[in-house]
């Protein structure tokens, strides 16, 4: 299990393939990437970290979903910092026997860091800076996966 | 106790982090939002309306509830948007 909060980029696909290296049990991996989106004419988008914490509550969240899926391998990066449009913001890498605790687990994970790991974003155009809402779409899209919190 | 702070709420205190004395009295993380709100201008507004605040004790989410019996660090900070 790999849990790394960064402000340096980092590669996907090397980060997969270093889930499965030299094994042959693994027969599912799932990854999604999080980027940052160009929406609005954003020039840039800042994130505030408490870094600390990040670590613990992400490791927290990889725990709770290996007690619930059966995981052979899982990798968490999020990244910290000054980001531009297509610039890579996180990875969720899964890897299982079988796709559908794949599956399930990367999206598990990545609904509960967006709303409990500590990550603040700051948006940043040609106006000026503002501080993302909260959106109630991530509240209930980790509520779907109650009862386990 | 060292507090620690993040995104707008550290910009409406001023501070990123500090270290009290905490008065009497102060037994949860509610009890020390209301005294933190009387300490000046920049805290009344970060504690504005204070059930948006987070709060997390020694590096773990907890509710305003929570006792602040053996915390070293409590954070608050907006709801989260990372991801």
């Amino acid at each position: 299990m790999t849990v790394r909060v960064q402000t340096a980029p980092f590669d996907a696909d090397a980060e997969t393939a270093a889930l499965t290296a030299g094994r042959t049990d693994i027969g599912a991996v799932v990854s999604f990437t999080g980027l940052c989106r160009g929406d609005d004419g954003l020039v840039a988008m800042t994130l505030d970290c408490y870094v600390e914490m990040a670590e613990a509550e992400i490791g927290r969240l990889v725990e709770t979903a290996r007690a619930r899926w059966p995981l052979e391998g899982v990798t968490v990066i999020h990244r910290h910092g000054r980001l531009l449009p297509g610039d890579p913001i996180v990875l969720v890498a899964v890897a299982s026997r079988h796709r559908r605790a794949a599956f399930a687990a990367a999206e598990f994970l990545m609904d509960y860091l967006k709303t409990r790991a500590p990550f603040w974003k700051q948006e940043e155009r040609a106006g000026g800076t503002a501080w993302v809402e909260a959106t109630a779409a991530d509240d209930a899209a980790a509520a779907r996966w109650a009862p386990e919190r | 106790m060292r507090l620690v702070y993040f995104a707008w709420v550290r910009e409406r205190i001023g501070v990123a982090d500090e270290t009290v004395e905490l008065p009497a009295g102060i037994a949860t993380v509610g009890d020390l939002v209301a005294w933190l709100k009387t300490r000046g201008e920049g805290y009344d507004h970060a504690f504005e309306n204070p059930a948006v605040v987070r709060a997390a004790i020694d590096r773990q989410h907890v509710k305003p509830d929570a006792s602040l019996i053996g915390a070293r660090e409590v954070a608050f900070f907006p709801p989260m948007t990372g991801g």
